[in-house]
């Protein structure tokens, strides 16, 4: 079981490469697909390698991935101060 | 050292009348450049950037001088470039402040009169006009800057400009300033000159309960509804500043009513429309003007600041030929005020123009008079004033022209 | 594969920014982006009260900064970005002030500003992001373009010295100076969570890719090539003498935390100054009521 996962938003990606270069684990590989603007976005080739570091995220230059810890069920584990964005 | 927490206290009118703590009541024999300071301490203006430049200087240096005893912060920048958006900065803190100048500074300051025009950011700059060009006369007065206040930055936008003729009115006019700039969220011109500003007169300043200042106008909307450059009808949108949790966004690229970049043309049409139309809409509220005998006038002498003093002079003698000379002082140059030069114009001979330039209000003169009545300069190199002779002498000559 | 925003995993940045604005004007593998992940998550782990955060910045590509942030942010003219968020602090003080701008517009035609601003040691947190180039306005020569480098207004080659910017703010007067690149997020965030802690002028300067010009004009790759130039070429040297950190085209590129000493800053000692001098007189600025 993974102890992380990724999600993209495919239409802020500019195919910079910075996340598959970086990631640690070497989740992640530029896909085939496009999206909307002519770009390929990355896709998940080794979800099993996932530690939710959250490297990709703070990385991509265009806030178009984000990596994150999951539990046994796989959702989510909440980091409250992340949800919040810091105090208001 | 004490801290003083306490705000103003707001009448029980409504109407909003000077903080005491910044009101030198009494009688006072004080140049124009010292009562323009304290104009601004009256006006609520607790904050202020300035540079050294003569014959400007004073007013800064009494502020520098008076802040730390009423609450407040001048800091004098390495350059007109950094004074002249430093003051914006303390605007969008919550502050009313200004910066002062003579004209190689007001052209340093230039960009960011139009960065304050198109932020709509209430402030007033000072400029004490001094000979020029480039470094020019710098103790010796001019108004050859009237046209560059109007016109010094690029692209198009309003600003309203002031002359003050008295270190008094340099008191009085100052506080007007700064209530033009918060009703209109405009950057205000104060044109003085290095005469009015060096000149000690009789300045009276009364209790701060018979001064009227204008507050920022600030929201009262909730976080979701307000937009920054949104307007209701109203011209003029609501003010939000800085740490207040609004999370705004200011830029002087062409922006649309959330205050986001949006460099479309519909969005700068609607923008620059605006920016224009609430100071044209409202010319007639804005513009002062003294007036004297212009009823049945042959030719009105049409001055401002120190010139109008010297025209005074001039205008007497003419009379006391008997000649029928009308005075239109202009207190507010920008913006012109037009129609009432045109309709004047039809009912007049000739308009005689003195000022210490080579021409500048003339122009605006004669363009608004359209042709109806003739438009005579009494022009002047700067370095000094005006002989009344000099004037008198084109009277005359506007008297005996030939009606058109 | 999502398509949409999926909400499952939060990217810690997102409340930050104006969603409205996203996808953003910046290239492909410029770092820009970059630096705001970092600045992000320094202010999650500050825990700065955002409602007294301000933004300021100048022109330029990081200067577009202002713009896709959620915070009180002021886009102001070219250079002038400093001076701007001195007025901001001098007229309250509570208010944190960070100024986020280029190297251009920070040194050169703001390069005035930011020695004063350091030499008075005003409360501010500069984020410099040195793309070594004027990127926004097609690849003119900055005054910190390594020499030999090819730009637009120097077809053939740069032959003006180039800025040692940390070096250059420490003697000016700022009291933290540091310098990372894009390839170090951790370590710049880190930077900017220890500037918030600090009153005074901090500086950081952040080395990012420029891989429409700089990185293109002179043959040498994309952005992902220039993070790993970075990854490969920095040396990380805390405490190292500024006048030895200059940047060349292809050398080593020093980062680390330069400079971190204490003096009081400008509105201490202004206050401390009028209470010396004017005893009782004096009156503290209170907060402006201007409504």
């Amino acid at each position: 079981m993974a102890k992380g996962r990724v999600s993209i938003v495919v239409e802020r990606c500019k195919a910079c490469g910075f996340c598959v270069e970086f990631c640690p684990s070497h989740v992640l590989a530029l896909s085939s697909a496009f999206n909307s603007k002519g770009y390929h976005p990355p896709h998940v080739v080794h979800p099993e390698k996932c530690s939710g570091c959250d490297l990709c995220g703070m990385y991509c230059p265009d806030f178009a991935i984000a990596g994150g810890k999951v539990d046994q069920s796989g959702l989510p584990v909440k980091k409250a101060d992340a949800a919040q964005g810091g105090k208001k | 050292m004490k801290a003083d927490s306490e705000a103003a206290t707001l009448p029980k009118t409504g109407r909003h009348t000077a903080d005491p703590r910044g009101v030198l009541t009494g009688i006072h024999f004080i140049d124009g450049d010292h009562a323009c300071c304290e104009g601004a301490l009256a006006a609520g203006c607790r904050c202020a950037a300035g540079y050294p430049i003569t014959p400007s200087t004073e007013v800064v240096e009494r502020f520098a001088s008076r802040v730390p005893t009423v609450g407040g912060t001048f800091i004098q920048m390495e350059d007109e470039l950094a004074a002249s958006i430093t003051l914006q900065g303390m605007v969008w803190a919550g502050a009313k402040a200004f910066t002062v100048t003579s004209g190689p500074g007001f052209s340093l300051m230039m960009e960011h009169i139009g960065y304050a025009a198109m932020t709509e950011t209430p402030c007033v700059f000072v400029d004490v006009q001094r000979g020029g060009p480039s470094t020019g006369l710098p103790t010796l007065p001019a108004q050859a800057d009237m046209m560059q206040a109007r016109w010094g930055s690029h692209g198009d936008y309003e600003v309203i400009a002031l002359c003050p003729n008295s270190p008094q009115e340099c008191f009085d006019l100052t506080i007007k300033a700064f209530n033009l700039a918060e009703e209109y969220r405009v950057p205000v011109m104060f044109m003085m000159d290095e005469v009015v500003g060096h000149m000690s007169e009789k300045v009276v300043i009364p209790p701060a309960d018979q001064i009227e200042v204008v507050p920022r106008k600030h929201t009262h909307k909730s976080v979701e509804d307000y937009l920054p450059y949104g307007t209701n009808g109203d011209q003029v949108p609501e003010m939000a500043h800085a740490g207040e949790g609004y999370n705004f966004h200011v830029t002087g690229l062409t922006h649309d009513e959330r205050g986001y970049p949006n460099m479309t043309l519909p969005v700068q049409n609607k923008l620059v429309r605006r920016l224009q139309s609430k100071i044209l809409d409202a010319v007639d509220r804005i513009t002062m003007t003294e007036e004297e005998q212009i009823e049945g006038a042959d030719v009105v002498v049409v001055s401002y600041g120190i010139t109008s003093r010297v025209a005074q002079r001039a205008i007497e003698v003419a009379r006391e030929r008997g000649l029928r000379v009308g005075k239109l002082r202009l207190i507010t140059a920008w913006p012109f005020p037009e129609k009432k030069i045109r309709d004047l114009a039809a009912k007049v001979k000739a308009f005689v123009v003195p000022e210490l330039n080579l021409g500048q209000m003339v122009r605006e003169v004669e363009r608004a008079a359209g042709g109806q009545a003739k438009t005579f300069a009494v022009s002047h190199a700067g370095g000094g004033v005006h002989n009344p002779e000099e004037i008198l002498k084109v009277i005359v000559e506007a008297s005996r022209c030939q009606t058109i | 594969m999502s398509d949409d925003l999926v909400t499952d995993i939060l990217n810690p940045v997102e409340p930050f920014l104006r969603s409205d604005r996203v996808p953003h004007i910046w290239c492909p593998g410029c770092g820009i982006g970059t630096t705001v992940n970092s600045f992000a998550r320094a202010l999650i782990d500050s825990n700065i009260d955002l409602g007294s955060l301000a933004l300021v910045s100048g022109i330029g590509c990081t200067g577009r900064v202002a713009g896709y942030v959620k915070l009180d942010s002021f886009h102001t003219t070219h250079g002038r970005a400093i001076p701007f968020a001195t007025g901001l602090k001098l007229a309250n003080p509570k208010l944190n002030v960070v100024v986020y701008s280029g190297d251009g517009d920070l040194s050169a035609i703001g390069g005035n500003h930011l020695i004063h601003a350091a030499r008075r040691n005003i409360d501010l947190k500069v984020i410099c992001v040195n793309n070594l180039i004027y990127a926004m306005t097609g690849g003119q020569t900055a005054p910190t373009t390594p020499d030999h480098s090819t730009t637009s207004t120097n077809p053939y080659g740069v032959f003006e010295a180039s800025f040692n910017l940390p070096h250059l703010v420490e003697a000016a007067g700022a009291v933290y100076v540091a310098r990372w690149t894009t390839f170090h997020v951790r370590q710049l965030s880190r930077a900017i969570s220890e500037a918030f802690q600090k009153k005074g002028f901090s500086f950081i300067e952040v080395i990012s890719p420029c891989p429409t010009l700089y990185q293109r004009r002179n043959k040498m790759g994309d952005g992902l090539d220039a993070m790993k130039y970075y990854k490969e070429k920095s040396r990380v040297r805390h405490g190292a003498p500024t006048s030895e950190v200059g940047m060349t085209m292809t050398g080593e590129i020093i980062v680390g935390k330069f400079v971190d000493r204490e003096r009081p800053d400008y509105q201490t000692m202004m206050r401390s100054q009028y209470a010396e001098s004017l005893g009782e007189r004096f009156v503290e600025q209170t907060e402006m009521v201007c409504s």
